[in-house]
């Protein structure tokens, strides 16, 4: 089943992130999902406009992040897309490998993989994809 | 004594300064670099510091949190100090599970055994 795709376009700051963030979860807590849901697409979803903001826009006040989800009761669909340069998502270091444990950040892209059903970037690295089933 | 710019309660309690997160979700980049700046300045503060902080009113965290209390832990360490995390909801425990953090950090159920631990 296909919802309404609604789509918001925010500046590079991570206080236009938050407002972005609360219109999705609303469109979840409305369509009923568990508590359980709810905290993982809150979690992913504020990994993946940190990383968008902070490292694919690098904050640059030029360029935008656009965020378009599509929130049913079966499932939510979220597309972040940033307008930098991208990059290798499978060339992140493990941060659950002993050497990388005490490493202060590197946990937002697994931290997403754990949290959602599946999480798919584009070739070039600036977009991603992320899907959670409600159940 | 409440520091509401951190959102931070500091106490101390038999020698261990006690610190509650009094902010609900430790998500936002400014507020986890202010949280991070007054851990840190407490760290500072002592020779060898005793350190617990605690979640209980805590429902969300971003990595970003994470990476902060990973360089207070390390500030700590290079004290010869102990840093025990305590009142951890589960949903918030499961984060530390899954990053493997909670075989970086020592975590108490409560405050109490928190500070017994350092006693």
């Amino acid at each position: 089943m296909v919802g309404l795709v609604r789509k918001v376009v925010i500046a590079s700051k991570l206080a236009e992130a938050r407002k972005a963030e609360d219109a999705l979860l609303r469109e979840v807590r409305r369509c009923g999902y568990s508590d359980s849901v709810l905290f993982a697409i809150k979690l992913a979803l504020e990994e993946g406009l940190n990383n968008a903001i902070k490292h694919g826009n690098a904050y640059d006040p030029d360029k935008m992040v656009e965020l378009e989800f599509d929130v049913t009761p079966q499932q939510a669909r979220i597309t972040i897309t940033d307008q930098g340069e991208g990059f290798d998502p499978d060339a992140v270091p493990d941060p659950t490998a002993d050497e990388n444990l005490e490493r202060p950040c590197g946990r937002g892209i697994m931290l997403m993989r754990a949290y959602m059903d599946k999480v798919e970037y584009n070739r070039r690295g600036n977009r991603v994809r992320l899907l959670k089933h409600n159940r | 004594m409440e520091d509401q710019n951190s959102g931070l309660t500091v106490s101390t309690t038999d020698g261990a300064t006690v610190v509650e997160m009094t902010h609900r979700k430790i998500l936002d980049e400014i507020n986890i670099s202010r949280i991070g700046e007054r851990l840190n300045a407490i760290v500072a503060e002592s020779d060898t510091p005793k350190l617990v902080l605690d979640f209980e009113n805590v429902s969300h965290m971003s990595s970003s949190a994470l990476g902060m209390l990973i360089t207070v832990h390390k500030h700590v360490r290079e004290k010869d100090g102990s840093l025990w995390l305590c009142n951890i909801q589960p949903s918030i425990y499961e984060v530390f599970v899954i990053t493997r953090l909670n075989e970086i950090f020592q975590i108490a159920k409560s405050r109490q055994e928190a500070l017994e631990q350092l006693a």
